[in-house]
């Protein structure tokens, strides 16, 4: 074989094993088996408490109103959505919006929580992205951590007497932004570098998921304030009854 | 629907064209991949002994497979979130006209 010839078979060696054997990557959830067991038990526990509130505050907030079932559904769906759209990026990879900014400002974070996880079961179960093994890691980042951001965001904004939609932007953009934060924190923490430990690793991985999703973010900050503007045109009572519109008299 | 929300709208819609777009075209070389396919390569380089543990219960078998399960999870979102948007949109119709 001549020189040329070796280069262009070890090429299409590694193409084979890039395609082949590597899984076939979908966006940015940590993939399954990709976290050792200790971590998975640990993340999935953490879960627990925030899921258990979660079911509770949406019973609730449901029994108490059941014209809300609707906007809630539609708010899940949004989330469906989002999290299925892989979105090119400024560093030449893709990734995909997370979707529950939206249900934190409206819902909470505790139904948030439900919303996540189920999306999350969706897509580990049939796309074999994410994973089981590694749920209650990604569960915490997308469907706990974020959302608790987003809510925290868009209260703190609209105390600041901050415009509503400013708020909302910001809430979803930076919620989801934080998600691929945690991702990072979650795989720097399992995977140390050996020159430099956890936190070389963590800004290691967050050069990966943060850096990537920084426009998508912002993505998902317009889609959120436009999804709120038609649901202030045609449902402006749910709305009050979730609290917003009172909020917004209160800043305006 | 006002005027000037709907002109509002359109323009962040284009807003968010523009930011998924422009990538593409100052990225010519790069393939886009997932960001979670290079967080694999970096943990391998961190800790080349690693090996998944677990294997995904169903592995769509290619990338066209995957696409259309992933059609299917935008579509589902989209049908549920369309349909509360029409029986919103109709009910603040007919409430607006009895009014």
């Amino acid at each position: 074989m001549s020189k040329r010839q070796k280069l262009v078979f070890r090429a299409s060696i590694l193409v084979a094993l890039s395609l082949g054997i590597a899984p076939v990557t979908s966006a940015m959830h940590i993939m399954e088996g990709y976290l050792p067991l200790s971590y998975c038990v640990m993340w999935g526990v953490l879960c627990l408490p925030f899921l258990v509130y979660g079911v509770f505050s949406i019973k609730k907030q449901l029994k108490d109103n059941r014209r809300l079932l609707l906007i809630f559904a539609m708010v899940g769906a949004y989330a469906f959505v989002l999290s299925a759209l892989k979105i090119p990026s400024v560093t030449g990879s893709s990734s995909h919006p997370t979707g529950t900014g939206l249900s934190a400002i409206l819902f909470g974070p505790g139904a948030t929580a439900l919303i996540g996880i189920i999306v999350l079961l969706f897509q580990a179960i049939l796309l074999a992205h994410g994973g089981l093994t590694t749920l209650g890691a990604n569960t915490f980042s997308m469907a706990i951590a974020g959302p608790i951001v987003s809510f925290l965001i868009y209260k703190l904004v609209l105390k600041c007497k901050g415009s509503r939609y400013v708020a909302i932007f910001l809430a979803a953009s930076l919620g989801d932004l934080f998600t691929y934060v945690v991702t990072s924190l979650q795989l720097g923490l399992a995977f140390p570098s050996t020159d430099g430990g956890v936190f070389t690793s963590i800004g290691k991985f967050m050069g990966v998921f943060a850096v990537t999703q920084i426009p998508l973010a912002i993505i998902e900050g317009i889609l959120t304030v436009i999804v709120v503007i038609a649901l202030e045109s045609f449902a402006k009572t749910e709305l009050e009854d979730l609290g917003f519109g009172r909020k917004v008299r209160e800043v305006e | 629907m006002k005027l000037s929300k709907k002109k509002l709208i359109i323009i962040l819609l284009v807003l968010c064209v523009l930011i998924a777009t422009v990538p593409l075209l100052m990225n010519r070389e790069s393939e886009f991949g997932g960001a979670d396919g290079q967080a694999e390569d970096l943990i391998s380089e961190i800790n080349p002994d690693y090996e998944a543990w677990a294997d995904p219960v169903m592995e769509p078998p290619g990338g066209e497979t995957e696409s259309l399960l992933f059609c299917l999870q935008a579509a589902l979102g989209a049908g549920v979130f369309g349909y509360g948007l029409g029986v919103l949109r109709e009910r603040s119709r007919k409430e607006s006209k009895s009014a």
